[in-house]
């Protein structure tokens, strides 16, 4: 007996509640934006520039008594928090310290964290200091630029790759799907309010890259379909492929879930950011592929003279070469 | 049907064969890397006792390359550094002041007397006392001009000359302070590298980024504020005759003269002569010693140039003082002696040990030609980059068994048949990613988790395709073959929109980043590869064998 996520045969109609379905991410797409227009990301020192200290004691951390420790300085903005993990021991007592970055400072401050470390030390004889960051703003204000330069290139690159593979009503469908799983995943982080830094813009890449994969291979799917049903009306077509790709579209998403869960939970809190991102990224894009992508392509039409590619049938690369 | 020509199997095992050899020093780390440390000891020359039986733990006929660990999972410190590039324009345009003066001077029937005006640091202002001649002496000056070295720069000359109101203006041109910028952060890049290797930390990187950045990494050093202490400081020695001590740093200096503050003693300055006789240039050693009190110092040795210089400055100027000055601060005044003949000296002031071996470091290692701004640095320490290596670890095996189980309670026989191709692949992962000496970092382990749950996909719409040829009643060896031929285009697709992606990531992206991308990248050919080559492969051998009537997927 086989275990099986969806039934042998199915005949879902997913265009069924396709304005629904639209509506739906129509409204996390604004309540996305809005979260992030209103409430802003939380950045982290990669892309704002600053200091952090993860510190490791093995008394119980006492956050007032490191904010107390820490005020005197004056070094405006500072965030402390206590980092929990499964892994860590009831002697492990982690936190993380971040400084805003130093007024009129382009480079970074040593003198700073040196004095940050020796009034840590007083408040905590035996902590020590795990990592220290610190980005100077010159920096900061670039990386913030490439990240966003990368991800718009890798957008219109696909955008490009798949209008030439399939056509333009294939991309567009795509790239608003793409779209769609970016800002809702920027939402979720403004939203939830964690740290934003530069492995978080690979995760969305990567997030992109995962969104697409899903997609193509239903575009795959519609576009065999419609050389196979040539009278059939383009819902039913794309219905059809839509189910019978079902099955590998929950299986990949499962599969991948399934390892990046095993990250979540054991990967240790350095990368859990990282790894939610990831996840979130998995669910959206599996559910944008079907109910954005699609969509929109239904909504758009296709263009259904396919004969030229038809002389081509029956040779291994028939369906290679679009 | 279902057939694989000879010669493509034997290649197929061939790459998995070559992906198990690069990958499998991984699998022995620490004594691979003791292997590793052990040979290049003994090519260098080291004869200390136990090296051979360190260099035998590890077969020589075997691949030795190790995957490189990044700095988040290694520990150690990153920094990442500007050359402040316009501090050496200075330098140069103010040093050619000599020769212009006496080209000039030559020509004082024609031009009249010559004088040099206050100005900007990165011009000269050259006044003479007949007006009408500022076109002739400026095109004397052009004759100084120097084609600028360097294949892009072809043509161009290093100064631009230009006559302003009443003066003439000497300043670099810009292709000269183009081949200027790259000559001092290749000279500064040099200079650091020098410098780290004087510490002797195992397999820096330092690289150059973009036009005038420098990125240093050093595993296994305690922080940041460490490496800094090494790189940060530009160690410009020079000796120069003291003219007067000072109390202020607003002293008038005569022309020619600057004042300059002394290292340790507060209010104290000197007005010194600008010209330095001897320059940290002419050093050829420097090491940390002891005066005849038994306090630390430093002594050096000039080479014959510098000796001669030297000496001779000491010889004619016995009883007067003379400044050792380091980075613009007089570190000692002392008064000469005696002639001081052969060249070396020492250098004594308040320092501590640590601060005499160290300064013997900076000498012998030369001088930054300019000063470095420190933009990002950060320290990961061991113990932390140990314990992301252990959770990643740990996550890897969880995912890696997860996604085995389900797969064999999925597709059955099939699912073992992906599953082999699975462990091929995350070896391949590695075997690459040693072959082409990559960094490993941990958002890199991630991209391999990931790979790992992705890396079924194609085998999943390859199954899934063969799973839809058997219901429209094929024989099982046109349903396999079906399979994968219609699977392929998804594939294809699919593979190269998030290999996209990964270049993408690798093109812009740093640090981290990259790693991630590496290993997303290579995740990607190799999950293609072992989908369509490797399973297939098994698949068919497996058919070969059994000829089964009907099969189930």
């Amino acid at each position: 007996m086989r275990l099986r996520l969806v039934p042998k045969e199915t005949n879902v109609d997913f265009f069924a509640r396709y304005k629904l379905w639209l509506g739906i991410s129509a409204f996390m797409m604004i309540v996305a934006f809005a979260s992030f227009a209103l409430q802003g990301l939380n950045y982290g020192i990669d892309f704002k520039g600053g200091t952090t200290i993860r510190t490791d004691s093995s008394q119980e951390i006492d956050i007032a008594a490191y904010r107390n420790a820490i005020e005197p300085l004056e070094l405006g903005d500072v965030t402390i928090t206590e980092v929990f993990d499964p892994s860590f021991g009831a002697d492990k007592n982690v936190a993380m310290i971040r400084i805003q970055a130093q007024d009129g400072e382009e480079a970074v401050t040593t003198a700073v964290i040196e004095a940050v470390e020796k009034a840590l030390k007083e408040q905590a004889p035996d902590i020590t200091f795990s990592s220290v960051e610190s980005v100077g703003p010159k920096v900061s204000g670039e990386l913030i630029q490439t990240a966003m330069i990368a991800v718009v290139l890798a957008i219109g690159a696909v955008l490009i790759y798949i209008w030439l593979r399939f056509e333009w009503q294939f991309a567009v469908g795509a790239v608003v799907a793409l779209v769609h799983d970016v800002l809702l995943t920027i939402g979720i982080f403004s939203e939830l309010q964690i740290r934003f830094d530069l492995a978080i813009i690979a995760a969305l890449l990567t997030i992109v890259g995962y969104s697409l994969n899903d997609t193509v291979v239903v575009f795959d799917r519609v576009r065999e379909n419609l050389r196979k049903y040539k009278k059939k009306p383009l819902k039913e077509v794309m219905n059809i492929s839509i189910n019978e790709t079902l099955s590998r579209t929950m299986m990949t998403s499962v599969t991948t879930l399934l390892a990046l869960i095993a990250l979540f939970v054991l990967g240790g809190d350095v990368i859990r950011g990282f790894v939610f991102a990831m996840i979130w990224g998995v669910i959206v894009g599996t559910y944008s592929s079907i109910f954005v992508a699609s969509t929109i392509l239904l909504w758009l039409g296709v263009k259904r003279d396919w004969t030229k590619s038809n002389d081509t049938t029956g040779n291994q690369f028939a369906n290679v070469d679009a | 049907m279902l057939q694989i020509d000879r010669w493509k199997r034997v290649l197929i095992w061939l790459v998995v064969v070559a992906g198990v050899l690069l990958a499998l020093p991984n699998g022995f780390y620490t004594r691979v890397e003791t292997h590793n440390d052990a040979v290049k000891a003994i090519e260098a020359g080291g004869t200390a006792a136990g090296l051979e039986e360190q260099a035998a733990l590890w077969p020589s006929f075997l691949p030795s390359s190790l995957v490189n660990l990044g700095l988040d999972l290694r520990g150690g410190a990153h920094l990442l550094a500007e050359v402040k590039v316009q501090d050496v324009y200075a330098a140069r345009i103010k040093g050619s002041w000599p020769e212009i003066r006496d080209l000039l001077r030559e020509e004082r029937a024609t031009v009249g007397t010559v004088r040099l005006q206050k100005s900007a640091s990165d011009e000269l202002r050259i006044k003479i006392s007949k007006p009408e001649q500022l076109q002739n002496a400026a095109s004397l000056i052009r004759g100084l001009a120097r084609p600028v070295s360097g294949l892009a720069a072809a043509g161009a000359s290093d100064i631009e000359v230009t006559v302003e109101g009443d003066a003439i203006v000497v300043r670099l041109s810009e292709a000269e302070k183009i081949a200027t910028d790259e000559r001092t952060v290749r000279q500064s890049l040099e200079i650091i590298r020098r410098r780290i290797d004087e510490v002797g930390t195992r397999e820096p990187t330092i690289q150059r980024q973009g036009a005038d950045r420098i990125l240093i990494q050093v595993p296994g050093l305690g922080s940041a504020g460490e490496l800094k202490a090494i790189i940060g400081t530009t160690a410009q020695l020079t000796f120069h005759s003291v003219v007067s001590r000072a109390s202020s740093a607003d002293e008038p200096a005569g022309a020619g003269n600057y004042v300059l503050p002394s290292l340790d003693e507060e209010g104290v300055y000197y007005v010194l002569e600008e010209a330095s006789v001897v320059s940290g240039e002419d050093l050829v050693d420097a090491q940390p010693d002891f005066d005849q009190n038994g306090r630390p110092a430093v002594s050096f040795r000039f080479n014959t140039s510098g000796a001669r210089r030297f000496g001779d400055y000491t010889a004619e100027n016995i009883g007067s003082p003379f400044a050792i000055v380091l980075d613009k601060e007089v570190i000692s005044a002392p008064v000469i002696q005696s002639h001081i003949a052969g060249g070396s000296g020492i250098i004594t002031g308040n320092f501590s040990l640590e601060e005499s071996t160290k300064l013997a470091v900076l000498l012998r290692a030369g001088a930054l030609p300019a000063g470095l701004e420190f933009l990002e640095e950060r320290t990961i320490g061991p113990e932390l980059g140990a314990d992301s290596i252990e959770a990643g670890k740990l996550a890897c095996i969880v995912a890696f068994v997860g996604v085995l189980i389900f797969m064999v309670l999925s597709y059955g026989t099939f699912g073992v048949f992906a599953n082999i191709a699975l462990i091929f692949n995350v070896v391949l992962i590695f075997g690459l990613l040693s072959m082409l000496g990559a960094t490993l970092t941990l958002p890199g382990i991630a991209g391999i988790v990931l790979t790992i749950g992705m890396a079924v996909d194609a085998n999943v719409l390859v199954f899934e395709r063969i799973r839809e040829e058997l219901k429209s009643a094929k024989g099982p060896a046109r349903a396999i073959d079906l399979g994968y031929e219609k699977a392929l285009s998804a594939i294809i697709d699919a593979n190269i929109t998030t290999f996209i992606t990964a270049v993408i990531l690798y093109a812009v992206g740093s640090g981290p980043v990259r790693g991630f991308a590496i290993t997303l990248g290579l995740g990607i050919l190799t999950s293609v590869f072992t989908a369509i080559f490797v399973t297939r492969l098994i698949v068919v051998i497996w058919f070969e064998r059994r000829k089964p009537k009907t099969i189930e997927v």
